[in-house]
């Protein structure tokens, strides 16, 4: 494997169009839920549990080789909100195009084909891990630090933080992003006997309510 | 619901004596201690070419079965709560299936109050749902209330098919007044024609990491789902957003990706407000 390689997909430079997103945090900026260093600490660490665990679950499976359709329509049935589907699909249309540029696959192919739409980004990030020479828990890495990443990130400019709080939130939440990811490549590594329904379905009815809420708004810094 | 001491009469199944129609060898762990109980109770309508009929209706353990009327096609069943559970460690269970073109509606009389038992072992609480072609079922039991010290594993796992109709809410209470919570998990999973519709897991109470924060539950205590499914919702729908910026709670309604179905999420302060979201939201439900 190659360490670099991780390190390229995990980057927020990596041009997938991640920076484009908040991760719900732009909404709950918006009704004063996180307005601090504090408060988005306890956001990345609800959303890393949540949606991280199981976008990681969806990583680590394609990673490993499942039925990239499959895993797609796992993503589907994990994602009630309608906005929140457009957006993973859309990530996944951009992280599509990064991947032919640096790890391109057959595999991807086929799913692009398949989802002219755009794959759901978790989907496509584990067949680029995939494709890379990654392992499944590297692609689940890389998908949980980016739950909690996102939002760090997207706080700064939203609250004027000062980038050195947001760094230290995701380094105090280092040991649980390990974890996630471990327990997210584990449920992959179960895919085989069990199916689909091994992979982990964790969610937050705050992030689905507050997502669609979010699309509606005609004013926003980030897309979602 | 009356008291424990009941608890005592019912004892579980002795071991090594399994009942006659014993859940599956997954569900069917030992008991965690001798007072738990287990309990599987069953509820099958049919239609007989006139009217629903109801050829099995048995209870088990805390959960007695009534008849509750029959009005048209449609069948009604009551569960009432014949003791305190779940408790730690209990393993309980309900079979309902609504057959090729019966119409079963099933409702519990009270909330089900989840409590610390004799141990701190988990309890589980299975509810299977299955409904058959053309047939419709409704499951709208009252509130879960997980109580200070409970620690509940619930899943409800629904099998439609293609032509059936659903209509399930559930709502979870976190603590009774004033208290803080038990540890709460909670799996839907909903197949329709073979298809996963819908995979939910929520995990609420210490010691899951980040939940009553802002990315979750921000403070709210109330939080439930209306999930409606059938062929005359294969219309394109836009989200409806309630309660929006308001401090009673907000939810949306909003259709599924893998076949006909509406959901409603709601988080509320308390269970009014947010049995309040969920009725509006499925009056927007509703094809006008």
């Amino acid at each position: 494997m190659s360490r670099a390689a991780l390190l390229l997909l995990a980057d927020g430079r990596f041009p997938a169009g991640g920076h484009a997103h908040s991760g719900g945090v732009e909404a709950a900026v918006a009704r004063r839920a996180v307005h601090d260093t504090a408060s988005l600490e306890a956001f990345c660490r609800g959303r890393l549990h949540t949606t991280g665990l199981t976008t990681a679950g969806l990583s680590a499976a394609a990673a490993a080789g499942h039925d990239a359709l499959l895993l797609d329509d796992a993503a589907d049935a994990r994602t009630p909100a309608p906005a929140l589907r457009a957006v993973s699909r859309r990530l996944g249309r951009q992280m599509t195009r990064a991947a032919r540029a640096t790890f391109p696959s057959a595999a991807l192919e086929r799913l692009a084909a398949h989802r002219p739409q755009g794959a759901h980004q978790p989907v496509v990030l584990g067949l680029t891990a995939r494709a890379a020479g990654l392992t499944p828990v590297d692609a689940a890495h890389a998908a949980a630090y980016e739950s909690a990443g996102g939002p760090a990130t997207a706080a700064v400019r939203l609250l004027s933080l000062d980038p050195l709080d947001a760094s230290r939130v995701l380094a105090r939440l280092g040991v649980e992003t390990d974890r996630v990811a471990t327990a997210a490549a584990d449920a992959a590594a179960r895919v085989a006997a069990e199916g689909v329904d091994a992979l982990p379905s964790a969610s937050s009815p705050l992030l689905d309510i507050t997502g669609e809420q979010h699309a509606a708004w005609t004013v926003r810094l980030f897309a979602s | 619901m009356t008291p424990v001491a009941q608890r005592a009469e019912r004892p579980a199944d002795p071991p090594g004596a399994p009942p006659a129609d014993a859940p599956p060898a997954d569900v069917q762990e030992p008991p965690a201690h001798p007072d738990a109980v287990r309990a599987t109770a069953h509820i099958r309508a049919a239609h007989n070419g006139r009217v629903t009929t109801l050829p099995r209706l048995r209870g088990d353990g805390p959960f007695h079965l009534r008849r509750v009327r029959t009005r048209g096609n449609s069948a009604t069943v009551g569960i009432i709560g014949a003791m305190s559970a779940p408790l730690g460690g209990d393993r309980l269970a309900l079979d309902i299936i609504a057959e090729e073109g019966a119409e079963l509606e099933v409702t519990t009389a009270a909330a089900t109050l989840a409590l610390r038992g004799p141990t701190t072992a988990a309890a589980t609480y299975d509810v299977r749902l299955t409904a058959g072609e053309h047939a419709h079922l409704r499951w709208l039991p009252q509130p879960l209330i997980s109580a200070a010290g409970s620690n509940l594993r619930q899943t409800c796992t629904v099998e439609l098919a293609a032509t059936a109709r659903l209509v399930l809410r559930e709502e979870q209470l976190l603590g009774r007044a004033g208290e803080e919570p038990g540890h709460l998990v909670s799996r839907i999973l909903v197949r329709r024609a073979g298809r996963t519709l819908l995979d939910q897991q929520a995990a609420y109470g210490h010691p899951e990491p980040g939940w009553d924060g802002p990315a979750v539950l921000d403070g709210h205590r109330a939080v439930g789902q209306l999930l409606l499914v059938g062929p005359e919702l294969a219309v394109h729908r836009d989200p409806v957003l309630l309660g929006e910026g308001s401090r009673d709670g907000c939810a949306v309604l909003a259709p599924l990706a893998g076949g006909p179905a509406l959901l409603a999420t709601a988080v509320a302060p308390t269970s009014s407000t947010l049995r309040t979201l969920l009725d509006t939201a499925h009056a927007h439900a509703l094809p006008r």
